[in-house]
C-alpha cells in the first residue's frame, strides 16, 4: 500500500505517529529514569554482588594469579614462588590494613582464616628466604595443601560459594560440593518455612477477605464506603504501631492471655504462647496484608452484575449452587490477583517477622536483612535474595500457566 | 380446568412499597391467559419491570398474590418457579461458552447428559446459532447474545417465560429483525410470554394484548389497535403513538358527541367525541391523530375546520411531516402521505386543517 504521492504506506503512518510517540515518551521519561536508578540498578547489582569476588585477586594480587596456575591434583604444596609473592602481598596487605578483609573473606568458606591471616600478616614483613619454611613455622596450617585448595578456589574474579551456602552446601577441601550436616544447614529449612508461612497467610487472607469483599460488593455504596474505611483504617496506621498492638495483645501477660485466663479457659500457668513465633507472624501479617486481598476481590465483585445470580436462581439453581457455579468462578481473577499479591508481599516481608517472629516465626528476609546489616556478608545476603527472587518468578511462571496473568485484575 | 387457562397468570390485589412510605405497585389486578403475548408498556418508574420482578421471584409483593397456573407462588423461591427469563443485559455467564450456558438450567434439573446435548444442539437451531456452541458470550454480536439469553431462556420448557427490556440495547434493525423472530418463537412454541417495554412500537409489533403502566397503575389494557385507535385517557393517547393535543372547556356535550372550547383562544369550537369527561364546564384534553388531519379539506367532509399556518416541513420520504401552529398550538403536527396528489405547501403558507369529530377523542384533563 502507498500513499497518494507514492510513499508507503507503513512509513507515512510511522512519520505521523513520530511526534505524538516522542511525546509520549517524555512524559514517562522521569519515572523511567527514576525506576532505572532506584530499581533495576540495584537488582543489577545485587546480582552481580552474589557472585563477584574482588577480595581475593585484588588484595592478594601477586599470589593469586599464580594460584590459579597451580595443578593441586597431586597433593603437592604450592612452589616456593608461590610463597614468594604471598609475603609480599601479605607485607603490603598488612601496611594498608587489607589483608584482614581477605581472612574474613575466607572465614566464609572455612572458619580458622580470619585468625590465620592476622597471625600471618603481623610477622610477612620478617619472613626470610626460603617463604614456605618460613609460612609454615608461623603457623602449621600453611603446610596442609587443602588450605591453598581453599585460596587457589577463590582467586578467579567470579565464585558460586555464596549460592552454595545459600543452599546450605559448601565446597569439601578438595573441591567437591557438599550439602551441609543437618546441624549446620538452616536457609533451606528457612525457605521451606517461609513459603509454608506465606502459604497460609495467603490463605487466611484469602478466607477473610472473601465474605467481606462480598459484602461491600453487595451493600449500598454508602455502607460500602463506610465499610471500605474500615478495611483501609490499618493502611493509615504506622505498621509499627500495629505490630506493637499485636505483641500488646498477644504476650504472654498480655490482653488475651488474661482473658482466657480471667474467664478461666486455661490456668495461670498455661499461657498461651501466641507471639515470638511462627503464630504471631502469622496473625499479625494476616491482619497487615488483609486489605491487599480485600481490595482486588471488591473490585472483581464490584463487576459482577448481580443479574448474573439472578439468572442463574431463575434458570433453576438454588442458591448455593448458583454461587458455585456462577458467582464464584468470575471471581477468580479477583482471588489470582489478591492472592498473588499477599504472597509476594509476604514471602519478602521483613518488619513484623522480625517483631514478633520470634526464633521460628522468621523469614528468609530477616536473615537476608542480618548478613547486610550485622555479618556483613553481602554476598550471601545477595544470593539469597537472587533465590528468592527466581522462587517468585517461577512461581509466577506457574500461575501464568494455570490461571492466566491476563485473568488478573487488580482494580 | 378452562377457568386456569384464561388466568394463567395472575395479579390479584398486588401492591409493592420499597420505602414503606410511596406504592410503586398500587392495587395491581391482572389476568394473563395461556399462549398470550402480553406487553407491559410504560415510561421508566411506573412500575413495570417491578411487576415482572415480582413474577420472576426476585421481589416480594407488599400486599396480594399472584398465582401461576392456579397455584398462589408468593412464597415458591425463585428458582422453583420454573419461569424463563431474558433479562436487559442477557446475564449471559461469560464463564461459560455458550452450549454450557444452554446446558446451565438442564444440569441443575439433573438431566441425563444425552439429552441435556440433545436439547441444547436444539435450542441452538431454533435461534439459528447452530454451530456457535463452543464460542464465549464475548465473542457474539449484540443480537447472537441476545439469541442466546433466549434460547437459555426456553431450553428447560418453562411454562412462562419472561422479558426484560430485553431489546434495547440492540441497533434500530436488528431489533426490529429480533421483534419478528421472538413473534415468531412465540406462535411456534405457543408460550405465555410476558414483555416489559418502554417502546411503544415494539409493544404495538409483537403484543396480543398491552398494559400500559403509569403511576404504579394499569391506565389501559387492551389489543394493540384499540389502544391505539380508542385510548380512554390522556397519558395513553400521549405514549401511545404520535398526538396533537388541545385542552379546553366542553361546551356542549350529548352521548355521541360534545363541543369543546380551546384553551387560548377566542371561542374557538370543535367537535370531538367524549370518551373521559365529566359534563358541561369540566376541563378536557382533546386527542388527534396526525394522520386524521386532513390539509385543506373539501367543503362539508369534516365539522372541523380551522385555519392554520405552517411553519416547518420534514420530508420523511412517505410522508411529510408538517408543524403548523392550529389555534394557539405551535406544536400540531401533521402526516401527508407522499402520494400523487398530496398538497405541496411551503413554509408561511396559511392552509385550512380539517378533521372528523369521532377522530378527535374528549378525554380527562
Amino acid at each position: 500500500m502507498t500513499t497518494a504521492d507514492g510513499t508507503p504506506l507503513k512509513v507515512s503512518l510511522a512519520r505521523a505517529q513520530r511526534r505524538l510517540k516522542f511525546r509520549a515518551f517524555y512524559l514517562v521519561l522521569p519515572l523511567f529514569a527514576f525506576i532505572l536508578i532506584t530499581f533495576f540498578v540495584p537488582v543489577f547489582d545485587m546480582l552481580f554482588r552474589s557472585v563477584e569476588n574482588q577480595i581475593v585477586p585484588q588484595i592478594l594480587e601477586k599470589t593469586a594469579p599464580l594460584l590459579l596456575e597451580w595443578d593441586d591434583r597431586d597433593g603437592e604444596l604450592p612452589p616456593e614462588e608461590v610463597f614468594a609473592a604471598a609475603k609480599a602481598d601479605f607485607e603490603k596487605g598488612y601496611a594498608e590494613k587489607t589483608i584482614l578483609k581477605v581472612g574474613r573473606r575466607m572465614n566464609y568458606e572455612e572458619p580458622g582464616f580470619s585468625s590465620l591471616f592476622r597471625k600471618t600478616a603481623r610477622r610477612a614483613k620478617n619472613f626470610e628466604p626460603p617463604y614456605k619454611e618460613a609460612f609454615i613455622e608461623r603457623d602449621d596450617e600453611w603446610g596442609e595443601v587443602d588450605t591453598w585448595r581453599y585460596l587457589k578456589r577463590e582467586s578467579g574474579a567470579f565464585t558460586i560459594s555464596y549460592y552454595l551456602a545459600a543452599l546450605d552446601m559448601s565446597y569439601g577441601p578438595s573441591g567437591e560440593i557438599g550439602v551441609k550436616s543437618d546441624k549446620r544447614a538452616i536457609y533451606i529449612n528457612l525457605f521451606q518455612r517461609t513459603l509454608m508461612l506465606s502459604l497460609l497467610i495467603t490463605v487466611l487472607c484469602f478466607l477473610l477477605a472473601y465474605p467481606i469483599s462480598y459484602l461491600l460488593a453487595t451493600v449500598s455504596t454508602k455502607t460500602s464506603n463506610l465499610l471500605l474505611i474500615l478495611v483501609l483504617l490499618p493502611f493509615w496506621t504506622s505498621l509499627l504501631v500495629r505490630t506493637s498492638a499485636w505483641i500488646a495483645l498477644l504476650q504472654q501477660e498480655g490482653v488475651i492471655n488474661d482473658l482466657l485466663v480471667g474467664i478461666g479457659l486455661i490456668s495461670d500457668d498455661g499461657r498461651l504462647a501466641m507471639i515470638h513465633n511462627a503464630t504471631g507472624t502469622v496473625i499479625a501479617m494476616t491482619h497487615i496484608l488483609l486489605p491487599f486481598m480485600v481490595l482486588p476481590l471488591y473490585s472483581v465483585m464490584k463487576t459482577i452484575p448481580p443479574t448474573y445470580m439472578r439468572a442463574a436462581k431463575n434458570l433453576g439453581a438454588t442458591p448455593t449452587k448458583a454461587f458455585i457455579r456462577v458467582y464464584f468462578p468470575n471471581t477468580i481473577s479477583g482471588i489470582g490477583a489478591g492472592g498473588i499479591l499477599v504472597f509476594i508481599i509476604s514471602i519478602g516481608y521483613y518488619i513484623t517477622p522480625a517483631l514478633v517472629g520470634g526464633v521460628d516465626g522468621t523469614l528468609i528476609s530477616n536473615f537476608i536483612a542480618y548478613h547486610i546489616s550485622q555479618s556483613l556478608n553481602w554476598g550471601l545476603a545477595a544470593a539469597l535474595g537472587v533465590i528468592l527472587l527466581g522462587l517468585v518468578l517461577v512461581l509466577y511462571y506457574f500461575y501464568d500457566k494455570v490461571v492466566g496473568i491476563d485473568n488478573m485484575k487488580l482494580g | 380446568m378452562s377457568e386456569p387457562d384464561a388466568s394463567f397468570v395472575r395479579f390479584s390485589e398486588v401492591q409493592k412499597s420499597y420505602d414503606g412510605e410511596t406504592l410503586v405497585v398500587k392495587n395491581l389486578n391482572l389476568d394473563i391467559a395461556r399462549g398470550e403475548f402480553v406487553t407491559m408498556l410504560g415510561p421508566s418508574g411506573s412500575g413495570k419491570t417491578t411487576c415482572l420482578m415480582m413474577l420472576a421471584g426476585f421481589e416480594t409483593a407488599t400486599h396480594g398474590e399472584i398465582y401461576l397456573d392456579g397455584q398462589g407462588i408468593n412464597n415458591v423461591a425463585p428458582h422453583k418457579r420454573n419461569i424463563g427469563m431474558v433479562f436487559q443485559n442477557y446475564a449471559l455467564f461469560p464463564h461459560m461458552t455458550v452450549a454450557e450456558n444452554l446446558a446451565f438450567p438442564l444440569e441443575v434439573r439433573k438431566q441425563p447428559k444425552s439429552e441435556i446435548d440433545e436439547r441444547v444442539s436444539k435450542a441452538l437451531d431454533m435461534v439459528r446459532l447452530t454451530g456457535f456452541g463452543n464460542r464465549r458470550p464475548a465473542q457474539l454480536s449484540g443480537g447472537q447474545q441476545q439469541r442466546v439469553a433466549l434460547a437459555r431462556a426456553l431450553v428447560f420448557e418453562p411454562k412462562l417465560v419472561l422479558l426484560d427490556e430485553p431489546l434495547g440495547a440492540l441497533d434500530k434493525n436488528l431489533r426490529e429483525e429480533m421483534q419478528y423472530e421472538l413473534k415468531h418463537i412465540h406462535e411456534e412454541l405457543g408460550l405465555t410470554m410476558v414483555f416489559v417495554t418502554h417502546d411503544q412500537s415494539e409493544a404495538l409489533t409483537m403484543s396480543d394484548r398491552i398494559a400500559v403502566f403509569d403511576d404504579g397503575v394499569i391506565q389501559q389494557i387492551d389489543s394493540p389497535d384499540v389502544l391505539y385507535e380508542e385510548p380512554k385517557n390522556a397519558f395513553v393517547a400521549y405514549f401511545i403513538g404520535e398526538n396533537n393535543r388541545f385542552t379546553g372547556v366542553v361546551k356542549e356535550l350529548s352521548d355521541t358527541e360534545c363541543s369543546i372550547e380551546i384553551d387560548g383562544t377566542d371561542g374557538t369550537v370543535v367537535k370531538g367525541i367524549p370518551i373521559n369527561v365529566n359534563g358541561v364546564g369540566s376541563k378536557t384534553t382533546l386527542s388527534l391523530r396526525p394522520e386524521r388531519v386532513y390539509i385543506n379539506p373539501r367543503e362539508g367532509v369534516t365539522p372541523n375546520v380551522l385555519d392554520a399556518k405552517v411553519l416547518e416541513l420534514i420530508y420523511l420520504g412517505d410522508h411529510i411531516r408538517t408543524r403548523v401552529s392550529v389555534a394557539g398550538n405551535d406544536e400540531f403536527i401533521v402526516k401527508i402521505p407522499n402520494s400523487h396528489e398530496h398538497s405541496r405547501l411551503a413554509r408561511g403558507d396559511t392552509v385550512k386543517v380539517g378533521w372528523a369529530s369521532e377522530d378527535c377523542r374528549a378525554l380527562d384533563a
